[in-house]
């Protein structure tokens, strides 16, 4: 029954991606334009005497994504270097700023999980610091830490820093008092405890955190790059907005969404490793 | 001096008013080695407080505890409990919940040392074959029973049970008594139980704690079981002695548990020992009031 039906739902899946394909490439289908006194000066500008609408074909698009994924690593300089440096510069920066919000957020999200009082301590400056758009700390950063790329990686660890916080957290906090009893009836000492006990109860929780993060991470990456330049994917959908490629702009959002579909599968699993049912 | 005193012990909270409300005071009994001891009460007599300050994760306002001639301060592995909701880390197999057990009583152990010793109290409680299942993968009555194999493998020497039985179908509930009533007896297991159920304390109880009505419950009478033993489930009932002793208990629950509370019965200084259907002396005395404690004594010093 859910084998015919996950077919089926692949097969309306293929279906909406053909319209979708099919409403495209007809609307972006070159046009005869009728003869007007302007024939003369589209010649001089280079273009003949069919009107295109400027926005790519799917044809067009899939000779460009062709030409990006048989060459993806290729270097020709600071402004044109192939679709996979690009991504591994940004998946570095979210990868460093992730690991390292998650080096302060898990382990102060214990003690903050664990102590009332320093929860209480906390959260005025967790509460304000939240909110903030993690690119306001870019000239902040930037000024302070004078390197654009490590500046990016500030501000990827600035905003996964709070979901992993809250999450732990609240993971900790929410630990059955049955279990900690096990444990105290036990004369488990306090590190075990922490290891064998509250962190196996939290993980789902603390997991969860770590998703949104990464979710987070990914959308501010491309922003954060289009802010600094340099390398990066998002420097790419800018470069080649600057080079007018709307095929280059395009394909980089679909690589965007495909790598961030990815890391989400991949926290989703995580997940599913470490929930338990009680 | 008795293995476990226990001493004046009350439990006073402060009210939302600012008045202390009192749970329960002047609770004092022992508990000899190797003896089973049951408390029944109403809810909210405080029967789960008390067995929380034995098992050292409450304290009490006042009073004492001692054990094997060592006040009891804090949790420690020579109290076993089993609680109420079972407690399994969900995340663990049957055989990694027993061994989180065992490793923290003795850390030294290799692998197959606690191996096999989870091995022996899972056969125990008849769940050999379930070693490698998580709790989710069992029934109520097999999680609580992976609850006391994991009480039991730490062999303490005292074992607190809140109420273990409470959730479970009576037909689960007979069997795991009989396994219960039969480990026991093989491990000579001191124990103290709270439970609701009259039958369940006169299969398994050597005495019978009998607790008035809170706020201000106190242990009104400690009933003593002189069904012998090995006692069995299934002709239990057919002797005349278990309804006197069962009628006692049930018109304890039913009349008498809320009278110490408005005042109608005193409040006993001491709790009178009573043996249901033996003694009609200690049962005629006991309504007489002072006299009766007079022969509780007496019956107290017997043991």
């Amino acid at each position: 029954m859910s084998g015919t039906d996950s077919l089926r739902a692949a097969m309306l899946s293929l279906a909406f991606l053909l319209v979708l394909l099919g409403i495209w490439h007809v609307g972006t289908l070159p046009k005869e334009q009728a003869a007007s006194a302007n024939d003369e000066y589209a010649k001089l500008m280079g273009k003949g005497a069919v009107k295109t609408t400027g926005f790519p074909t799917p044809a067009q698009m899939g000779e460009t994504a062709r030409k990006h994924l048989t060459d993806p690593f290729y270097d020709k300089g600071p402004n044109d270097k192939g679709i996979g440096i690009q991504l591994a510069h940004s998946l570095g920066r979210v990868g460093a700023g992730f690991l390292l919000a998650a080096l302060l957020a898990i382990p102060l999200g214990f003690v903050i999980g664990m102590s009332p009082l320093v929860y209480r301590a906390l959260d005025p400056f967790i509460q304000v610091l939240k909110p903030i758009s993690p690119l306001a700390w870019m000239p902040l950063a930037l000024y302070t830490i004078k390197d654009s790329s490590v500046s990016g990686v500030f501000v990827i660890f600035i905003c996964s820093v709070w979901p992993m916080l809250i999450n732990t957290a609240f993971g900790v906090a929410a630990v059955r008092r049955d279990w900690l009893n096990v444990a105290k009836t036990l004369e488990v000492r306090p590190l075990r405890k922490a290891l064998q006990v509250i962190l196996p109860a939290a993980a789902p929780t603390i997991m969860t955190g770590m998703r949104i993060s990464m979710g987070i991470a990914w959308l501010v990456i491309v922003a954060a790059e289009m802010l600094v330049g340099g390398t990066g994917i998002g420097y790419f959908v800018w470069n080649e907005w600057n080079n007018l490629s709307l095929t280059n702009v395009i394909f980089a959002i679909l690589v965007i969404g495909l790598v961030g579909m990815l890391l989400d599968l991949m926290f989703g699993r995580l997940q599913k490793l470490v929930t338990y049912v009680e | 001096m008795a293995f476990l005193e226990i001493q004046g012990l009350a439990k006073t909270y402060r009210g939302r008013d600012g008045r202390p409300f009192t749970v329960f005071e002047d609770i004092s009994f022992a508990i000899a080695k190797g003896e089973f001891v049951c408390i029944i009460g109403h809810s909210g007599c405080g029967k789960t407080t008390i067995l929380n300050v034995l098992a050292g994760l409450d304290e009490a306002s006042a009073g004492v505890v001692v054990m094997d001639n060592r006040e009891v301060a804090g949790p420690s592995l020579d109290r076993g409990v089993v609680f109420q909701g079972h407690a399994l880390m969900p995340w663990l197999t049957v055989m990694k919940n027993i061994a989180f057990a065992v490793k923290s009583r003795w850390p030294d152990w290799n692998r197959t040392q606690v191996t096999l010793h989870c091995q022996k109290y899972i056969g125990l409680v008849g769940l050999t074959g379930s070693e490698h299942n998580k709790p989710c993968e069992l029934s109520g009555g097999m999680k609580q029973r992976v609850g006391i194999a994991r009480a039991f493998a730490i062999q303490p020497k005292m074992l607190l049970l809140d109420e273990p039985f409470g959730a479970l179908d009576a037909l689960t509930r007979g069997n795991i008594q009989d396994e219960l009533l039969t480990i026991c007896a093989a491990t000579r297991q001191t124990v103290f139980m709270i439970t609701h159920d009259v039958d369940e304390s006169i299969l398994l109880a050597d005495k019978i704690l009998l607790m008035s009505n809170g706020p201000g419950a106190v242990i009104a009478e400690v009933v003593e079981n002189t069904l012998p033993r090995p006692r069995d489930r299934h002709s239990i009932h057919h002797d005349p002695q278990y309804y006197r002793i069962r009628n006692h208990l049930v018109d304890f629950l039913v009349n008498r548990s809320k009278l110490y509370q408005t005042g109608e019965l005193p409040r006993p200084a001491a709790p009178q020992v009573v043996r249901p259907g033996v003694e009609p002396a200690a049962r005629n005395a006991e309504q007489r009031g002072s006299a009766g404690r007079a022969v509780a004594n007496i019956v107290h010093f017997r043991h």
